[in-house]
């Protein structure tokens, strides 16, 4: 009873419904809620990739409470550190000088490379807290979060040497993870000396783009080494009779008002479609083009990721494939070859062969394996994460069967070996009218049976019929199967 | 070690913020004044502790006595102001008095951090608002007739926002205030919103008709026109809103929200079309990163700040929320979210939506049009703003430059905020004072039943029970009057 008669007088009233306020009183409770909502999926899951852009003043001052964070290769080698000397002046130092020039970047005026893109977690410390403390008292800097990452310095000084003085770039995957065990790009840099050599890197007298990384951001025309995606699409389009296909190549195919022809004069004779591949017959595919739905070609290219986004994050280019229905004779046949207006940069046609050698799944390729905090412990790991199944099993296993064909039958002898078997394919991308200017390429997996790792490399000028490429890639295969059976 | 007290200072505000939010919807949610009073002395505490903990942590950093002084007579103008209301106002809604102090608190703090000469001034102007603001609720509480001042609310409205168009136009700039002596600067928009209100709540208390609802209307565009011409967007949003939402719990009608709603829909969509300046909000809302350094550099800053304090905060000076443009007013959240963190941030908003329904309720109790017509466009005048706000630093919705009422810096902000609240403790208090009139007139009744049932000897039980039942009914009469 007494109880009751406290019961707020006022209120009674709110039992007499004001059906419109109260509705409008729902709407702002729901607007306030929409609010708080997209505030907490901002700070939680958006907000990282934000904050770790070059126009947020704060990144600066964390180097002011926090040492810089070691970037490691896959076995804890130093590949990027943080020195400080007697007078306490940082600088950051890259022990193998140009060797990871471009994928473990710089961090000077700018930042690139892994720098850039690991920035947050070489600021973020996640050392104990009592050591944070400790350090906090003794006003001694937290070291930050050291990145691991899935590089191989063997591997990398491998496909360094491998591309020689040659200008280039070399990409080594493995097809079963997506992890990026070696990315070269040539001409390079010295990073420990970018700011000295700074003015005469960007000078107009330098025409050789050291700067940037082919690897990843050159594009360039995918020659031969296309003529993989020409014969999944024939494949299939003609599912019951492709294993039919007959060609005589005469050396010569005339098309139009133009003649289409094989490398060095070469006169192929009776082929099927696996033959063709391994001979890499122009005419035969210039034939094959010709019996092609262009519009499902072109949406066969837009699945391996032509003129769409790659899963990558670092800076890169978009690849393109132009050739659509509404296109003539003349770049139909060309385009099948892998000239015409096709641009590829060496990560992609990578990632397209891995996923020929992962069995048809392709995976996003990544280079942090995980962050460490400066006491050991794991901070986050990442884990391989797939991008799609671009090809099915049997797909992948007819491609790969014919890219076996190219070493042991066809155009690649040199890459035989009795210790371990490569699928591959080389290519000569023409880049103007003059037939002898043409860059080399080289994409292809080993062992065939069991992919372990994918190469693709890329020799700008480097002649005809793809010998240069074929060279590195030897002496990759060699080094890394060497060491794998030296263990 | 400073920085380590700093971090300490940090968690425990966020302690106590979560702990004074909880008691606001407690308070809410309880029916007898015993358990308000309870969740009040709570929210008082939390209010105060969280009052000394910031500048505790803004003393240790600086080093500077004065700012133990400051802090003093910030202490002394809550604790006379909370006096002030227990003294003059017994009535009044506790909680959105005890909200009052906590928002300026924390407004104090980090104004004093951004710049304490800007929190000085701003304290100043603070206290002389909330002296001014002392007279509302008697006004309101004892001029039963202004609502018959419909015309003049308009006229005074109209011709303050065409003034400052007038100007701007003839400065060549978005110019949205006067500069009165050097020291203040009047931002009439922030005042207007409160004739605007009262302007429409006197149109609909005499009448809902057709007529009157379309002269209302076009009166109401009017404001809206020259507030979209002086490019001041979020002004032209809050009135705009609020109008529509005043229209429609005033005639019930779905058919006007729903007219209104397309209406304005088209009309924003001409405003992207027709004007450059709406069209760049929009654009640097969907894409802020195409014009970094230019157009976007505001909210890219902003989501900076936001993002760098995370969940839990910086700490206080452990940010840079100064990279901000107009960290101060608009964007005073984004420095609150960066340095208390995103936990206290929700907070705060939680705090706001507190006052709102708060607002919302007294606008359910009220008998007559006129007074729920005047609660219920504060509150939507006060809801539609701190989303604007909020929402535009967070970029949920493009940004449109409006205030955090009580937290931004600004002195036409806090002037009209307080005017605001006022009124809608007069409202309160006039609902109370009926309240208990009704009581007396029962009590009076019971003992004259009483009496009459000593004397008759007979059915005392039964009569008492029926005057229970009229207690918990008590609108009859005020029904009556407002049908009229």
């Amino acid at each position: 009873m007494k109880e009751e008669e406290e019961i707020l007088q006022v209120e009674e009233r709110t039992r007499k419904v004001n059906r419109e306020i109260r509705l409008a009183g729902v709407l702002f409770v729901l607007m306030f809620i929409a609010t708080i909502g997209y505030f907490s999926y901002y700070v939680t899951a958006k907000s990282k990739d934000i904050i770790n852009s070059s126009y947020n003043a704060r990144l600066d001052t964390f180097s002011e409470k926090i040492v810089r964070g070691e970037i490691l290769g896959s076995s804890g080698e130093v590949l990027a550190k943080t020195v400080e000397d007697e007078e306490g002046n940082e600088t950051r130092s890259y022990p193998y000088e140009n060797l990871f020039a471009h994928v473990v970047g710089y961090s000077a005026s700018g930042k690139t490379g892994l720098e850039s893109s690991a920035n947050q977690y070489l600021l973020t410390s996640h050392l104990n807290v009592i050591d944070q403390v400790n350090n906090e008292l003794s006003e001694v800097k937290n070291p930050a979060d050291n990145v691991v990452t899935t590089l191989d310095p063997y591997l990398q000084q491998l496909a360094y040497d491998a591309l020689g003085d040659y200008k280039g770039a070399c990409v080594i995957l493995e097809p079963s993870t997506g992890k990026i065990l070696a990315m070269v790009s040539k001409p390079d840099y010295n990073p420990n000396t970018i700011s000295a050599d700074w003015e005469s890197l960007i000078s107009e007298e330098n025409q050789d783009a050291n700067l940037l990384n082919r690897a990843t951001q050159g594009l360039y025309p995918p020659g031969s080494t296309f003529k993989l995606l020409t014969t999944l699409e024939y494949i299939r389009e003609y599912p019951d009779t492709w294993e039919n296909y007959q060609f005589d190549c005469e050396g010569t195919l005339p098309y139009g008002d133009a003649v289409m022809s094989c490398y060095d004069g070469h006169v192929h004779g009776h082929l099927n479609l696996r033959l063709s591949l391994a001979n890499s017959c122009n005419c035969s595919f210039a034939t094959v083009g010709q019996q092609l739905n262009l519009d499902s070609f072109h949406a066969l290219c837009n699945s391996f990721l032509f003129n769409t986004e790659l899963p990558l994050s670092m800076e890169y280019k978009e690849s393109s494939f132009v050739m659509d229905g509404t296109s003539g004779l003349a770049e139909r046949v060309q385009t099948s070859i892998g000239q015409g207006r096709t641009m590829i940069s060496p990560i992609h046609n990578a990632m397209i062969t891995s996923a020929i050698a992962n069995g048809g799944t392709m995976m996003s390729p990544y280079l942090i394996d995980r962050v460490e905090s400066s006491d050991g412990k794991i901070v986050k790991q990442f884990m391989p994460s797939s991008y799609g199944k671009l090809l099915s099993a049997s797909e992948a296993e007819t491609l790969t069967d014919f890219m076996v064909a190219v070493v042991n039958e066809g155009t690649s002898p040199s890459l035989q070996s009795d210790s371990y078997q490569v699928a591959g394919k080389t290519g000569s991308a023409e880049f103007n009218s003059n037939k002898e200017d043409s860059h080399a390429w080289f994409v292809g997996f080993a062992p065939a049976e069991n992919p372990e790792i994918v190469i693709s490399i890329i020799y700008e000028n480097g002649g005809l019929g793809g010998s240069v490429a074929t060279k590195g890639a030897k002496a990759l295969f060699e080094g890394y199967f060497s060491r794998k059976n030296g263990q | 070690m400073t920085s380590l007290v700093i971090q300490a200072t940090k968690y425990v505000m966020i302690v106590l913020i979560i702990l004074y939010t909880l008691s606001t919807y407690h308070y809410l949610r309880m029916k007898t004044h015993k358990r308000r009073n309870r969740a009040c002395v709570m929210q008082l505490f939390c209010m105060f502790m969280l009052h000394l903990t910031g500048y505790l942590a803004i003393t240790l950093y600086t080093n500077q006595v004065s700012m133990v002084t400051f802090y003093l007579a910030q202490l002394v103008f809550f604790i006379l102001y909370l006096m002030f209301f227990h003294i003059f106002y017994r009535k009044a809604s506790r909680l959105l008095i005890n909200n009052t102090c906590m928002l300026l608190a924390i407004g104090f703090i980090m104004l004093t951090r951004l710049n304490v000469d800007r929190a000085v001034r701003q304290f100043i102007i603070t206290v002389a608002a909330a002296v001014v603001a002392m007279v509302v609720p008697v006004i309101v509480r004892k001029m039963r007739y202004l609502w018959r001042f419909g015309w003049i609310y308009a006229g005074i409205g109209i011709a303050a926002l065409a003034l400052v168009l007038v100007f701007s136009m003839t400065s060549y700039g978005a110019k949205l205030s006067f500069d009165i002596g050097g020291l203040f600067s009047l931002q009439p928009s922030e005042f207007v919103k409160i004739s605007f209100v009262f302007f429409v709540a006197s149109m609909f208390q005499t009448s809902i008709s057709f007529k009157r609802v379309c002269v209302t209307t076009v009166v109401a565009a009017m404001h809206v026109l020259i507030l979209v011409a002086s490019k001041d967007l979020g002004a032209a949003l809050i009135y705009f809103v609020a109008y529509l939402l005043m229209l429609f719990v005033a005639t019930k009608s779905y058919l006007y929200l729903l007219g209104g709603t397309i209406a304005g829909s088209g009309a924003s969509v001409l405003a992207y079309k027709v004007f450059g300046h709406v069209k760049t909000r929009v654009q640097v809302w969907k894409d802020p990163w195409v014009d970094a350094t230019g157009d976007g550099w505001q909210i890219i800053q902003s989501l900076f700040a936001i993002g760098s304090g995370g969940w839990l905060g910086a700490g206080l000076y452990q940010g840079m929320p100064e990279t901000v443009p107009v960290v101060r007013s608009d964007f005073i959240f984004s420095a609150i979210s960066e340095e208390f963190g995103a936990i206290f941030a929700i907070a705060l908003i939680l705090i706001c939506l507190s006052c709102l329904l708060q607002f919302l309720w007294i606008s359910t109790w009220m008998d007559g049009m006129f007074y729920k017509i005047i609660a219920f466009g504060l509150a939507a005048v006060y809801g539609v703003q701190v989303f604007l706000n909020i929402g535009g630093v967070i970029k949920f919705i493009p940004s449109t430059g409006i205030t955090l009422p009580f937290v931004s810096y600004g002195g036409s902000s806090i002037m009209s905020t307080f005017i605001m609240f006022g009124i809608i403790q007069g409202l309160y208090i006039l609902k109370q004072d009926e309240v208990d009139r009704i009581e007396q007139e029962e009590e009076q009744e019971r003992r004259r039943q009483a009496v009459h049932a000593q004397r008759y000897g007979k059915g005392a039980e039964g009569s008492g029970k029926s005057g229970e039942g009229r207690r918990r009914n008590p609108s009859g009469r005020g029904k009556n009057q407002k049908s009229k």
